[in-house]
């Protein structure tokens, strides 16, 4: 969107320039609305959880600002003669699920003709414009804490290619239709400095974006939770096209410090995510508490990867 | 010899193409590419299976030349 100019008015609170998950925009003293809008292609070949994986990935955004859901609206690209009734109605079925399951209602939404099928959702959500909660605002001692294991980029890749085994296809589909709801719904209750959702630019890519010209982040290799079946798959080479730019762009400001890590086992790290988990900035005191909460409420592979530290150097430390 | 042309095609593609082609056994070919996700990816596909490759480069693509 280069040379594009988006005029700001005093309501908007959140916009392009950040890089942030959704846009945020003051209605009243004390309810700003959260817009995001996402859709993607098939990524596995279950209609149903297909449904419920791209609505997943749309809601995501909302509660990434720690937010609530509370009106989605769908988007639907199809090929009529290709795509059977039945089978749109599958996909359609997942998202309402989905919606359902997120406390929000769908009202409506646009279909177009298309060769290649695509499916997601306009969300609007609500939150108090005090408790917005942004991407980049971490601090240094905070720890950093990811709500689902990653591997989504090579393993879907694998399904495209006929090469992924079935265990890592429920684990994907497992996690891929988790909601976020219940990982920010905690965080908003302990309170966090910064949170995101990873997706499309991968875990090093979002991180990078959650940093400022303050900090630095030092990883854990060993304590990132990925899905086992995916090292395999990345050196069989099936990484999506947008992990090798994410490479590309986020490289200059990551540094491993660990001899023992392969290109294959760092390039996970670059790997563009579906539908990925929150990545949450949360005050070191804090941390142990959050994460025994999220591990209560079932989601037992949340883990802390991570710590900032003060710098200039606007770093991602792999040790 | 044979040729894979992967130009134009996108992932996972080119790796699906390479996999059957190494499948067959034959002791040399050649693996046309014009991305750079497809340089990595078929790079990666070659060095799983142990096979060395020249690597040549043209004006539009790259040419992976394996011998085993």
């Amino acid at each position: 969107m280069k040379g594009l100019k988006f005029p700001h008015t005093p309501n908007t609170l959140v916009a392009f320039d950040t890089s942030d998950d959704a846009g945020a925009y003051q209605i009243s003293n004390d309810i700003a609305i959260i817009q995001t809008v996402d859709f993607i292609t098939p990524v596995l070949n279950d209609p149903y959880k297909f449904g419920q994986i791209a609505a997943a990935n749309s809601l995501s955004d909302v509660f990434a600002m720690g937010a609530k859901v509370c009106t989605a609206l769908n988007i639907v690209a199809y090929d009529s003669c290709h795509i059977t009734k039945e089978m749109l109605n599958e996909i359609l079925r997942g998202g309402l699920d989905k919606v359902i399951e997120a406390g929000g209602v769908v009202l409506g939404g646009h279909t177009i003709e298309d060769l290649e099928m695509k499916y997601g959702l306009s969300v609007t959500g609500i939150v108090h414009p005090d408790k917005i909660v942004r991407n980049n605002t971490i601090q240094p001692g905070d720890k950093i804490i990811l709500t689902k294991p990653i591997g989504m980029g090579v393993i879907t890749t694998g399904i495209k290619a006929d090469m992924a085994p079935q265990s890592a296809i429920d684990k994907v589909a497992f996690h891929m239709s988790y909601l976020n709801k219940i990982a920010s719904e905690i965080a908003m209750e302990i309170g966090v400095n910064a949170m995101t959702d990873v997706t499309g630019f991968g875990l090093l890519g979002h991180l990078f974006e959650m940093t400022n010209e303050k900090v630095s982040v030092h990883l854990d290799y060993d304590s990132i939770p990925i899905i086992e079946e995916a090292f395999e798959l990345a050196e069989t080479g099936l990484f999506p096209g947008g992990s090798y730019r994410n490479e590309k762009y986020y490289k200059p400001n990551v540094i491993l410090d660990r001899k023992d890590c392969t290109q294959d086992q760092l390039m996970l790290l670059y790997d563009a995510q579906t539908s990925g988990g929150l990545m949450i900035s949360i005050p070191g005191e804090k941390a142990d508490k959050l994460l025994d909460k999220l591990k209560l409420a079932g989601l037992e592979w949340c883990c802390i990867i991570g710590e900032v530290s003060d710098s200039k150097e606007r770093n991602i430390i792999i040790g | 010899m044979n040729q894979i042309d992967t130009r134009g095609l996108s992932c996972p593609q080119p790796v699906v193409l390479v996999l059957s082609e190494i499948k067959t056994g034959n002791s040399e070919f050649e693996v046309l590419i014009d991305s750079e996700a497809s340089l990595e990816n078929v790079k990666r596909i070659l060095n799983k299976n142990k096979l060395e490759f020249d690597v040549k480069e043209n004006s539009d693509h790259t040419v992976y030349h394996v011998k085993r």
